[in-house]
């Protein structure tokens, strides 16, 4: 019994770490799988297309309106310390450091993630990958890399377009609906925000979770079983596993940046 | 089988495969000889497929030896491999054309990858290529629009764009309705004597392989169970060889699945 239930925990074992190793070793391919200019460009420029490009509408969205609610919630609270005047500040740092990036990987890895899973998987299971192969095209070259780089490239664009369009929505429930003062408003946040402590640091989060959720969202496409079953658990699996570890290193990210 | 060393494409020796705890290939041997068809048949699920993703180097053996003239190929390293890949070519039993690019570019992906031609040639040559198969009107569709059959022809002349030596079809004629059967039939002996191919068949299409291979192999078990030109084959003595080629429900391959005896499973349930 105990020997058995020994065994089954070191088959898992076994089997997890065989899986990151090679979700390893298609990352290392698809980083280093020196893409000609030539052949590289066009192919990066559709994936940035599909990628990035069709994911704008979703990120202008939901950056609108979680600005308004941000801007909505921290007057109510503010107003009642007479503070209504930090409500730029609040905005725009809330949005920088955590929401911008955090939300525009979540929904990046909902929208852009699961389609590449897919994408891939079914790639894989009508033998399209296995054929590519056979006539020496590398797929981790050909498919992977284009597309890893169009994510790594587009998600930190587009988690700054989140929180532009997210201060905006701000300062449209703010100043233009609640009565905050504008010039108070831009000015305060100018004054509380840095370039270097709030800025960059929430870009460089943004990069890291493009990693993770472009890492996850291939790897899981690549190594599907070539079934419609394994296709939809795969789908799944990225977008729950990308956000819970998107989740979990900004945690981490947060605590290197802003914890000490 | 007499024949001289140069003339052999690729020679399987002693090769054992498993996928797991499933033993699927034990100490096979093989040889296919150049500019001929070779089949293989046998039933469906003893991994036919498996055996080209072997010589295609996609799946590594546990032991023995695939040589492709002359080399080995589970001993290549991986830009050899990829090199070799140019002389062979599969067609796989879905076709697998890219489903996001037309007829056309299907066509000339190959050539794309592997040369500089400029774009005009590259236009004639595909264009060659699909005459071949009866499919120059169908260069703007895309692979959703094609029919099974027409698919087939399709990843058929993407097969044969960069003109390889060696050409692996995996099950041709399955799911294919009679006419486009017979179109498959006459393209692949065509296309073997007008380019001087050499090819695979894998198949358990019995009439058709029987009809236009020149070397037969039946595996089943494990292993090669019969060989010879389809002349021999018929006058094989093994009586499961037999039971595959004349089709028969019952015989060395059991119509049952492995099951404890049927009356005493009933006599339990009383």
């Amino acid at each position: 019994m105990v020997l058995d239930q020994l065994q089954r925990m070191g088959a898992a074992t076994i089997h997890s770490v065989m899986g990151l190793g090679r979700a390893a070793l298609m990352l290392l391919g698809a980083i280093f799988g020196k893409p000609s200019i030539r052949k590289g460009t066009p192919l990066l420029i559709k994936q940035l297309y599909v990628v990035g490009v069709l994911s704008l509408l979703i990120i202008l969205v939901s950056g609108l309106f979680i600005g308004m609610v941000l801007a909505l919630q921290g007057y109510t609270v503010l107003v009642k310390f007479g503070a209504e005047q930090m409500l730029g500040p609040l905005v725009a740092l809330s949005l920088l450091r955590e929401l911008g990036p955090v939300v525009t990987a979540l929904l990046f890895a909902g929208r852009a993630g699961s389609a590449l899973t897919a994408e891939i998987g079914l790639m894989k299971a009508t033998e399209q990958l296995s054929s590519m192969e056979m006539m020496a095209v590398d797929p981790l070259r050909r498919i992977i890399s284009p597309r890893f780089w169009a994510g790594v490239i587009s998600m930190p664009l587009l988690a700054i377009i989140f929180t532009a369009v997210g201060i905006l929505g701000g300062h449209l429930v703010g100043v233009d609906w609640l009565g905050v003062d504008g010039g108070g408003y831009w000015s305060a946040m100018q004054a509380n925000v840095d370039l270097y402590q709030d800025v960059f640091n929430g870009i460089i989060k943004s990069i890291v979770f493009a990693f993770i959720v472009m890492w996850i969202a291939l790897h899981k496409g690549f190594d599907a079983v070539p079934t419609s079953e394994g296709i939809s658990r795969a789908t799944t699996e990225t977008v729950v596993t990308a956000s819970l570890a998107v989740l979990a290193f900004d945690f981490i990210l947060t605590a290197l940046m802003f914890g000490g | 089988m007499e024949s001289t060393l140069s003339d052999i494409m690729v020679d399987i020796q002693n090769l054992s495969f498993s996928r797991g705890d499933n033993l699927i290939y034990d100490g096979m041997n093989m040889t296919v000889e150049k500019g001929k068809v070779t089949a293989i048949m046998g039933p469906s699920g003893i991994g036919k497929t498996t055996l080209l993703k072997l010589i295609g180097g996609q799946l590594r053996p546990d032991s023995g030896d695939i040589l492709f003239r002359g080399r080995s190929i589970p001993k290549m390293n991986r830009s050899e491999l990829y090199q070799t890949r140019k002389d062979m070519s599969m067609l796989f039993q879905s076709g697998a054309l890219f489903s996001e690019m037309s007829v056309f570019d299907n066509v000339a992906f190959p050539i794309r990858e592997h040369t500089k031609l400029p774009e005009s040639l590259i236009k004639i040559m595909v264009l060659m290529k699909l005459e071949a198969v009866g499919l120059r009107g169908a260069r703007d569709l895309m692979p959703a629009e094609l029919s099974g059959g027409m698919a087939r022809r399709a990843a058929l002349a993407r097969a044969i764009a960069l003109d390889p030596q060696l050409i692996m079809y995996d099950e041709p004629f399955a799911g294919q309705d009679p006419i486009s059967m017979g179109i498959v039939v006459k393209l692949i002996r065509a296309l073997n004597n007008a380019l001087g191919l050499t090819s695979i068949v894998v198949s358990h299409d019995v009439t058709e392989v029987m009809s236009i291979a020149d070397y037969v192999y039946v595996v089943a078990e494990k292993h090669v169970i019969g060989e010879g030109t389809p002349e021999q084959l018929r006058q094989h003595e093994s009586p499961l060889v037999q039971q595959f080629l004349k089709g028969e429900a019952d015989g060395a391959v059991p119509f049952h699945y492995k099951a404890a005896p049927y009356a005493d499973e009933l006599m339990e349930l009383l």
